[in-house]
């Protein structure tokens, strides 16, 4: 068995005072491609915020080991660095900095990190267009300014084709499929099956089971009220579509009307 | 306020020796608008922070320091000035050191007939008409102490002149650059543009500082369009970073002219920035976009005024300014909209972005409106970096520093991208993005 690129244990985290992660355990181990599910509320993006280091978003107990370092320590760059990467559920506009300086900007960036030369222009641009095509993305919105007057569809494979610069180790999907019409979102779910690799593991989180129609995932995890209540196969999937999450509640992971609030 | 002091002696002195050295070589009508200027200053005398007009801007550090008028410049060799000229390309190059027209550091290629873009001093020989019917026209002086003492001093400077429908594509590049050797010396830029009717051009003035010098650069600029001119004009201030500098610009619009201005502000220790722009025939459009960058002690200081005159004008202000460190900056943009100029439409917009705690920014719009029909907005934001996109910068693996200087660089480049010409838009980039970089406070502007 691989080692593990993620070890989550009895981690709890607090944003705005509010606990809201309250002891989740997660381990993803290189090639594998797991989905988190749950309701809105249930703590689906608190995890994604507190893997990419976003600040409010504080561990209060527990740890999260990235590839056998404490990844609570470390900074957001240092985390991109090491190959952990966030697709946004809602991608950020950057007015005034169009995406390609964006993409150069944080591709040389990662490839110092790397050890690697940093791209002239040309092999720059020559490698933007091989991506672009691959998600179908117009090289005129490239230098747009980043995500600013883009469409849902846009923004969202924007994100992913900034993830196929910045070649991660464990890629974080945010509700990806999120505001995707059926269209788009088989051109994402190509881009984000294009980048399964034995070396790589990624980790989607999502409210319904549509995108993992297209990617489809090694293990499901069900998130309720902050705790990982039911893992399982892909079929799992199935039985959320089917029934919802209703079933899962105990009395223990109830979640009050204040939270399913959206 | 009459009492203004030795230094203003100093002036004195220094004016009637100017008037000595240069007897007879001047026209009379020039000779007459220095005397009446010289007179003024010293009525008008310098402003204190009681002055509605110069609140937030104290000139007591440039009326203590006794500025000697800067010798005829020290031979400066062209590779001094490459730098800041050569990114022009192919354009024209009218080079100033010290306030004083340089042949051998200027680059004048053959114009068309009819086109004028030479030394000021040069043209009274054969422009002596063109240049009394409108220098000191547009720059009033008698109610602007400054432009007086500019005035006072006028015999050099830029001259062009675009006859009735000629366009010039090549930009006109005019370098006022400063050498002070050590001594604390003033210079007094002058520039005439006078655009005829459907004519249509690019400049741009730069000024620059070529060491670390003091000194004091007082700069007027008159600009006078005719109908339907379209004129692009863009304004570099680099000097260096121990230097004054007060510019003037003042623009006058004829019917269905098009004036569109660029600014960018990163050097001095100390700069005052004037634009008065009078829209006085109908459908004229005036747009000023600019950016000001400040940090460590530098105190910048924009103060515009379009006036509408006359029915159906357009005007567009857009300012950016960024300040760190102890900073400071003041926008005050005016506009008045004269009794008969309905179908006005004007617009001002100043967003300033503050990097340190301790920068501070005084803007305040002033709208004086005495027409119906008119559309006048107006909107101003202070802000800090966006924590978001900070963040998201950041999970893309740029570290904070880079990220900052990525952003800052991104406010101003919004505006710098609306410029027309691919190498002023890039060199304004490049600028910026040097002035952003993090050590930008120890940098020279080169």
């Amino acid at each position: 068995m691989p080692d593990p690129i993620l070890q989550i244990s009895d981690l709890h985290v607090a944003t705005a005072g509010k606990e809201i992660l309250r002891g989740l355990n997660l381990t993803i181990r290189a090639g594998e491609v797991h989905a988190i599910m749950g309701p809105n509320a249930s703590g689906k993006s608190t995890l994604a915020y507190v893997l990419a280091g976003r600040e409010g978003y504080q561990a209060t107990a527990g740890t999260i080991r990235y590839e056998g370092k404490d990844l609570l320590i470390m900074p957001p760059e240092a985390r991109a660095r090491e190959g952990l990467f966030l697709a946004f559920q809602y991608p950020i506009e950057i007015p005034g900095m169009t995406t390609l300086q964006f993409l150069k900007a944080a591709l040389n960036t990662i490839r110092k990190h790397r050890g690697l030369e940093e791209l002239d222009a040309i092999d720059f641009l020559a490698l933007v267009k091989e991506r672009a095509q691959l998600l179908d993305v117009d090289v005129d919105f490239l230098n747009r300014p980043v995500n600013a007057g883009f469409s849902g569809g846009e923004k969202k494979r924007n994100e992913i084709l900034q993830m196929t610069f910045l070649d991660p180790k464990l890629a974080i999907l945010d509700e990806t499929d999120s505001g995707l019409d059926i269209d788009a979102l088989k051109i994402v779910a190509g881009g984000v099956n294009a980048l399964r690799r034995p070396d790589r593991a990624m980790l989607l989180i999502t409210h319904y089971q549509r995108l993992l129609k297209f990617v489809v995932p090694d293990y499901i995890h069900i998130l309720l009220n902050g705790r990982i209540v039911q893992s399982g196969g892909k079929e799992l999937a199935l039985t959320v579509e089917e029934r919802g999450y209703g079933w899962l509640e105990g009395p223990d992971t109830r979640i009050s009307e204040e939270k399913a609030a959206p | 306020m009459k009492d203004i002091g030795p230094v203003a002696d100093l002036y004195r002195t220094e004016l009637s020796r100017f008037e000595r050295e240069i007897a007879g070589t001047t026209p009379a009508w020039m000779q007459q608008l220095r005397q009446a200027a010289g007179t003024r200053f010293a009525d008008l005398g310098f402003p204190t922070t009681h002055h509605e007009e110069w609140r937030h801007t104290d000139v007591t550090p440039i009326v203590k320091t006794p500025f000697l008028t800067a010798k005829r410049g020290p031979d400066i060799a062209k590779a001094e000035l490459e730098p800041m000229a050569s990114w022009v390309g192919a354009g024209h190059l009218l080079a100033f050191v010290n306030g004083r027209f340089s042949p051998s550091l200027s680059l004048l290629k053959r114009l068309p007939e009819g086109v004028i873009a030479g030394s000021l001093e040069d043209s009274c020989v054969v422009s002596s008409g063109l240049l009394e019917a409108h220098l000191g026209q547009q720059a009033q002086y008698d109610d602007h102490v400054f432009v007086a003492l500019n005035t006072a001093f006028l015999k050099e400077g830029a001259f062009i002149y675009l006859p009735p429908k000629m366009v010039i594509e090549e930009p006109i590049l005019v370098v006022f650059a400063s050498c002070a050797n050590g001594e604390a010396t003033v210079s007094h830029p002058r520039v005439l543009i006078v655009a005829g009717s459907s004519s249509r051009a690019t400049v741009i003035e730069s000024y620059v500082g070529l060491k670390d010098d003091l000194y004091f650069t007082n700069a007027v600029t008159e600009v006078v369009l005719g109908e339907e001119a379209v004129f692009d004009h863009h304004l570099l201030q680099q000097e260096s970073r121990a230097a004054y500098h007060i510019g003037t610009l003042a623009v006058h619009q004829g019917r269905n002219s098009t004036f569109t201005s660029h600014s960018l502000a990163i050097g001095s220790t100390f700069d005052r920035s004037e634009v008065h722009a009078l829209l006085a025939g109908e459908g004229g459009s005036c747009t000023l976009r600019g950016v000001y960058a400040a940090t460590g002690r530098q105190h910048v200081d924009i103060h515009t005024r379009i006036e509408h005159a006359k029915p159906s004008c357009t005007s567009r202000q857009l300012y950016r300014g960024i300040l760190d460190k102890q900073a400071t900056g003041v926008f005050n943009g005016r506009i008045v909209v004269r009794a008969d100029a309905h179908k006005t439409d004007a617009r001002q917009t100043n967003n300033n972005l503050l990097l340190s705690e301790d920068a501070v920014i005084h803007t305040a719009p002033q709208l004086e409106i005495f027409a119906d029909d008119v559309k006048c907005t107006h909107g101003a934001t202070v802000g800090q970096l966006d924590r978001d996109v900070l963040f998201y910068l950041r999970s893309r693996g740029i570290d904070l520093e880079d990220a900052r200087r990525l952003m800052t660089h991104a406010f101003g480049s919004e505006l710098i991208r609306l410029i027309a010409q691919d190498r002023i838009r890039n060199r304004f980039t490049e600028l910026l993005s040097r002035w952003a970089s993090p050590s930008h406070s120890e940098s020279l502007p080169a």
